[in-house]
């Protein structure tokens, strides 16, 4: 009662900061909270004219499907193995080219290349999947002409699923590394250049003040980044999959995720239920793995916590 | 060490930052050069950095028949500008509210926001929510839904402010100034340089955004370049209404008419991109030495 008393006259004092704030306010309630009670469609048979409260209640059954599913252990399989590939190869590719990026004395030369490891950020994964399938089109595309050219079979790699763990993997670092180096970048700058100094007149040379002090400064920032990435490592990347892989139904065993999988359910399939039962298991695990993360983040490095 | 041990170092590690720079840029230069390749060709001698023979009739093409794809250009280009304003100003209003030291609760506002990062009931309820409210089929289901508020850059923009001197409000307040003023009128201009960085943040969510129009739009007319280009790969009568104006050669451009498209939905973010990145950069450099 007393809180209720502190914070109207908060609001009434404050009013208009309050008022500031009311559009960001309602679309984190409407977008945001409101989601939380359509949970329960995922004990449902939500039929779409009897809405949320009409449905029929059927317990765990919509869960039952989902765990009884052949598919769904693939599923989680693949969305857990690709965030790690992801994480880590992009963590390294990044890693690399930051420590000598910043061993390049040439300002403007520094600037571009810079420039040219941010331009695929940049590209939405539809212009994406274009640049991937002139590379990779069985008639016309640029590796199998390469392979022709040197006499070899050329591959199928839109009808075979095992080369896509590795094609996505490198999309994702071909993507998101830039990313990556700006930050660590941004972190080096950071860093006190007297260490510098005093290892060059100690007699360092480039590839020891690159692997004994850049690199090992660098993890503090690199372990944070890598844990927060896990927290969210139950969350597939449907705008990826789905722009490259698309509904092409012979990859899936290397490249369906919880998101594309869910996506099925709910449009194509067309059971919210189900695609919901799905969605509830994904928010728990993420919600343990995120509160999880953020607990050894703090009790390691103090600074990065999220909360 | 030798001075010979020291420029081969150097020139490996010039070798390997020169090779990764041109794999992030060959993809693009490929399909520019697809763009541009004489479909005869294609078919004959697939796809190649040094086409035998180039044209224009994609592009020509493109122009002649692309109507839907330039109505397409012109919802993307409505929807990314309308967006951005909208979402950069609802952020930097609410930015204000949290960074306000007046406003007693603000980290409890600020919690109220950060907790649906968390935990939330993802890609199923929200698109009931979306049909429950009418934000199906329309130009506001581009708008609104996702893209309009994201918490992470209201958290960019509250750290910036959160720098700048208190006694501005105090002042300001003595002369009589409510919040909307102190915001609109001081805070805003000293926060421009984080506003800007996050108004592209936006932006290019907004010009490559399709989820919004693969859950809640199934109007033509109403798709954005990036739905259109996703579609014009899968569905093959969109090609077909495109190529039906072609000349009457042997073979009409195809893959180089897809390409073409692509190439022009990235136009925009290419010639605007020295601008881009440099904001970026900074924006991202402000943030992670200030988050």
């Amino acid at each position: 009662m007393k809180n209720k008393l502190v914070f109207l006259a908060d609001v009434r004092t404050n009013f208009f900061s309050y008022l500031l704030a009311l559009p960001a306010i309602l679309f984190t309630l409407i977008f945001g909270y409101c989601t939380i009670p359509y949970m329960i469609i995922a004990f449902q048979k939500y039929n779409f004219r009897k809405g949320l409260l009409g449905s029929e209640f059927v317990g765990f059954k919509n869960f039952e499907f989902f765990f009884k599913s052949n598919d769904i252990v693939q599923v989680i399989v693949n969305t857990i193995k690709l965030n790690f590939l992801f994480i880590g190869f992009t963590t390294l590719l990044a890693l690399v080219i930051s420590v000598l990026l910043n061993e390049l004395s040439q300002n403007w030369m520094r600037k571009f290349f810079q420039s040219s490891f941010l331009f695929p950020y940049f590209m939405s994964w539809v212009v994406i999947s274009y640049m991937l399938y002139s590379l990779l089109s069985y008639d016309h595309g640029l590796i199998n002409n390469v392979l022709e050219w040197a006499g070899l079979k050329p591959l199928s790699f839109y009808t075979e699923s095992k080369y896509w763990t590795a094609i996505l993997v490198m999309m994702k670092m071909w993507k998101d590394f830039g990313l990556n180096v700006i930050i660590y970048l941004a972190v080096i700058t950071g860093f006190d250049t007297e260490i510098y100094e005093a290892a060059r007149i100690d007699g360092a040379n480039r590839w020891q003040v690159c692997t004994r002090i850049t690199t090992p400064l660098l993890m503090t920032t690199v372990s944070i980044l890598t844990i927060i990435a896990i927290g969210k490592i139950f969350y597939g990347d449907f705008g990826m999959i789905y722009a490259l892989v698309g509904d092409n139904g012979v990859l899936y065993e290397t490249t369906d995720v919880i998101d594309t999988f869910m996506f099925r359910t709910l449009r194509t399939v067309g059971n919210p239920s189900q695609a919901m039962a799905v969605g509830l298991f994904q928010a728990i695990m993420g919600f343990i793995l995120v509160c999880g993360t953020n607990y050894i983040v703090k009790k390691r490095f103090r600074e990065g916590a999220l909360f | 060490m030798s001075l010979k041990r020291i420029v081969s170092a150097n020139s490996l590690m010039w070798l390997v930052i020169a090779a990764v720079s041109l794999l992030c840029l060959l993809p693009l230069l490929l399909i520019l050069m697809i763009s541009f390749t004489d479909e005869a060709e294609i078919v004959r001698h697939g796809y190649s950095f040094f086409p035998g023979k180039l044209s224009l009739e994609a592009y020509s093409l493109l122009f002649k028949s692309g109507k839907q794809m330039f109505n397409s250009y012109g919802i993307t280009i409505f929807v990314t500008v309308v967006g951005t304003a909208a979402a950069t100003l609802i952020t930097g209003m609410a930015s204000f509210a949290i960074s306000n030291p007046s406003v007693r609760n603000r980290d409890k506002l600020a919690m109220y926001f950060f907790i649906p990062m968390v935990f939330s009931g993802g890609m199923v309820p929200w698109y009931m929510i979306n049909r429950a409210i009418g934000l199906t089929d329309n130009i506001l289901a581009l708008i609104i839904p996702t893209l309009l508020f994201s918490p992470f850059n209201l958290f960019l923009v509250r750290n910036y402010m959160r720098e700048l001197p208190i006694s501005l409000i105090e002042s300001a307040k003595l002369d009589g100034a409510n919040d909307v003023t102190i915001a609109f009128k001081i805070f805003f201009p000293l926060s421009m340089p984080i506003l800007a960085t996050v108004a592209l943040f936006y932006s290019i969510g907004y010009w490559n955004d399709w989820w919004n129009a693969i859950m809640l739009v199934s109007d033509i007319n109403l798709y954005p370049v990036q739905y259109f280009l996703m579609k014009l790969k899968s569905e093959a009568s969109m090609l077909k209404n495109m190529q039906s104006m072609a000349g009457g050669g042997a073979f009409k451009p195809q893959e180089s008419l897809q390409m073409a498209t692509a190439i022009i939905t990235i136009g925009p973010i290419i010639l605007l991109y020295p601008f881009l990145q440099r904001f970026f950069v900074k924006g991202l450099v402000v943030g992670s030495v200030k988050g």
